[in-house]
């Protein structure tokens, strides 16, 4: 074993890979480049941002949860109130809204540490549920049904974010996605973030190590909650609208969707079935409204079915042999 | 004299109307190599997870050099210093050798709220590992995913992540069961290497593995200390032949 090969193998997943910058310039350019579709490209980024806090809850700790809205909604009646309170700077009502999201989580994250997986959906889905009511029954503060409209302020007093700036907007949700990715990654590879993985691995023997599972899980919980609520709170900003529809039961279902279509436990997972999902639904539903969730169903089924190792393993034999062993009956 | 390493008073554990661990008192002294023998139902298992604090006793203490860890959670007797290993492999299987003793070595030493630096980034973790990964020969395989290792080098890191916790009284979990023929030596060694100073309970099935390593011999029958003393003693008493001859020499 050469000197250094210990480290080096522990330390391999630190370096930005090649394709990983090319994934992070390109969406700049891309906001450069199509400045009519920087509206969806910002509700790809920020829904992209939502499924990234439920991959480090999913994917990282193992915790399956159907009310990641409920921080969602925290975050986005946060800044909304926030805005409208006289705090109209944009990144400091962001962090304050998504701090508020994560003391929840860190509230709420004792509740999922006994019963099984069952038990944490419906707990998850129960505490979405609640805030939703308490948003409805409180329309002095989340104007109620009728949802509240935030009048935004230019972000550091200098790029409007409003109707007007469209493409700032864009890139406020870039920088703010870009910066809770990068601490998120690492975030997964710090010992703390080893240790997490290692609990979803096997529990037991992360016990007869000395680690104790509730502190742990609390804290990636609560982590996941403020970035929940930082994607929250910046749908608020960047629509300039809240409605109760923040904590609805689908937001959590179409994040879920979107991850397990992007593929859990690596970060990218989520930014990608984002993308997959909202431009699916964008490009299909314009030919056909009425269907465009086929296109959205029939993958995940066949994802989750066949399995993602196989279909990849399946692409990469038909790359390898010209798309001959796409053929039937030819020789592989 | 200073407290021994381990000792057990009194120890009882009922499930029900059943006893599986009835009045156990052991003692072990620093760097005891003690076995714990007894056939299929006598209590091991029970014993065990009564003494890493999985299994909570109906009455009876557990004292760590001393100290009372009774009701001490099982996590929070390991960092005093009581490790064990488990005798169904217990290892992250999507982790390689080198990530899973980095994630032991780091715990012990208190980093695992470090949140920013990547694990394998602390010079002292890793020489530590690579100390871990040369003694119990892993080095071929230190950067595979566990799932895809051999069984006899599972088995290895299986005692080495207990080791890994720097413990003061290590217990071994049949570290022996089901390594094929040709793995047992590696086992073996590793067993040997050992650290004098640490205190080891074997619990074991294989008794040539038994008679060749242990100092002092505990015999479990039905929850209870049949009888404890030197190899040679138990091997010699009509009580311990009559509880194996009825089960068969290896049971």
């Amino acid at each position: 074993m050469p000197a250094g090969a210990v480290a080096a193998h522990l330390n391999r997943k630190a370096r930005w890979r090649p394709a990983e910058i090319v994934f992070w310039l390109a969406i700049p350019a891309l906001i450069f480049a199509l400045p009519s579709r920087a509206l969806l490209i910002n509700e790809i980024l920020l829904a992209g941002l939502f499924a990234l806090s439920l991959d480090l809850v999913l994917g990282y700790a193992g915790i399956v949860s159907l009310g990641q809205a409920a921080f969602f909604g925290v975050g986005a009646y946060g800044a909304g109130i926030l805005a409208n309170a006289g705090i109209g700077e944009p990144i400091l009502g962001l962090v304050i809204a998504s701090l508020i999201a994560g003391v929840l989580g860190l509230v709420t994250a004792p509740l999922l540490l006994r019963g099984s997986d069952l038990t944490r959906l419906m707990v998850t889905l129960g505490i979405s549920l609640l805030l939703g009511e308490v948003a409805n029954a409180n329309p002095w503060a989340t104007g109620g049904t009728d949802g509240l409209s935030i009048a935004v302020k230019p972000v550091l007093g200098l790029f409007p974010i409003d109707f007007n700036g469209q493409r700032n907007a864009a890139l406020y949700s870039l920088v703010v996605l870009f910066i809770l990715f990068a601490l998120a990654r690492r975030l997964v590879q710090s010992p703390f973030g080893l240790s997490v993985h290692a609990l979803k691995e096997n529990r037991l023997r992360s016990g007869a190590l000395g680690i104790s599972a509730a502190a742990r899980f609390v804290t990636i919980y609560a982590i996941a909650a403020t970035y929940a609520g930082a994607a929250g709170a910046l749908v608020a900003q960047t629509t300039g609208l809240v409605s109760l529809d923040v904590f609805d039961f689908h937001r959590s279902a179409d994040v879920l969707l979107m991850l397990i279509i992007g593929g859990v436990g690596y970060l990218y997972g989520g930014l990608i079935g984002a993308a997959f999902f909202i431009a699916l639904r964008d490009g299909v539903s314009s030919a056909t409204p009425e269907y465009w969730e086929f296109w959205i169903g029939l993958p995940l089924v066949v994802l989750v079915l066949v399995g993602r190792e196989r279909i990849g393993a399946f692409f990469a034999r038909a790359v390898a042999t010209g798309g001959a062993s796409l053929i039937p009956g030819a020789p592989p | 004299m200073s407290a021994p390493a381990l000792e057990t008073r009194g120890l009882a554990r009922r499930f029900g109307g059943l006893v599986a661990t009835d009045e156990v008192s052991l003692r072990l002294e620093e760097g005891a190599r003690h076995a714990l023998i007894g056939p299929n139902g006598a209590g091991k298992t029970t014993l065990v997870n009564l003494l890493t604090g999985t299994l909570r006793p109906s009455a009876g203490q557990v004292l760590l050099e001393g100290v009372d860890v009774t009701g001490l959670a099982s996590h929070a007797r390991v960092r005093r210093g009581l490790a064990r290993t488990f005798q169904i492999n217990q290892l992250f299987a999507n982790l390689t050798p080198a990530e899973s003793l980095c994630l032991a070595v780091g715990e012990r030493l208190g980093y695992g709220r470090r949140f920013l630096p990547a694990a394998g980034r602390d010079p002292e973790v890793v020489s530590e590992v690579e100390d871990l990964i040369a003694r119990f020969s892993l080095g071929d395989v230190m950067d595979l995913k566990t799932r895809t290792l051999a069984y006899g080098k599972q088995r290895l890191l299986e005692i080495a992540l207990a080791l890994a916790c720097r413990p003061r009284v290590l217990l071994l979990d049949e570290p022996a069961a089901g390594v094929p023929e040709d793995e047992r030596a590696d086992i073996l060694a590793a067993l040997a290497a050992l650290p004098a100073d640490v205190t080891i309970m074997l619990i074991e099935h294989d008794m040539d593995l038994v008679f060749s390593f242990a100092r002092r011999i505990s015999v479990l029958v039905a929850g209870r200390v049949l009888m404890e003393g030197e190899p040679k003693e138990v091997a010699a008493d009509p009580r311990v032949r009559e509880v194996y001859l009825g089960e068969g020499k290896d049971a």
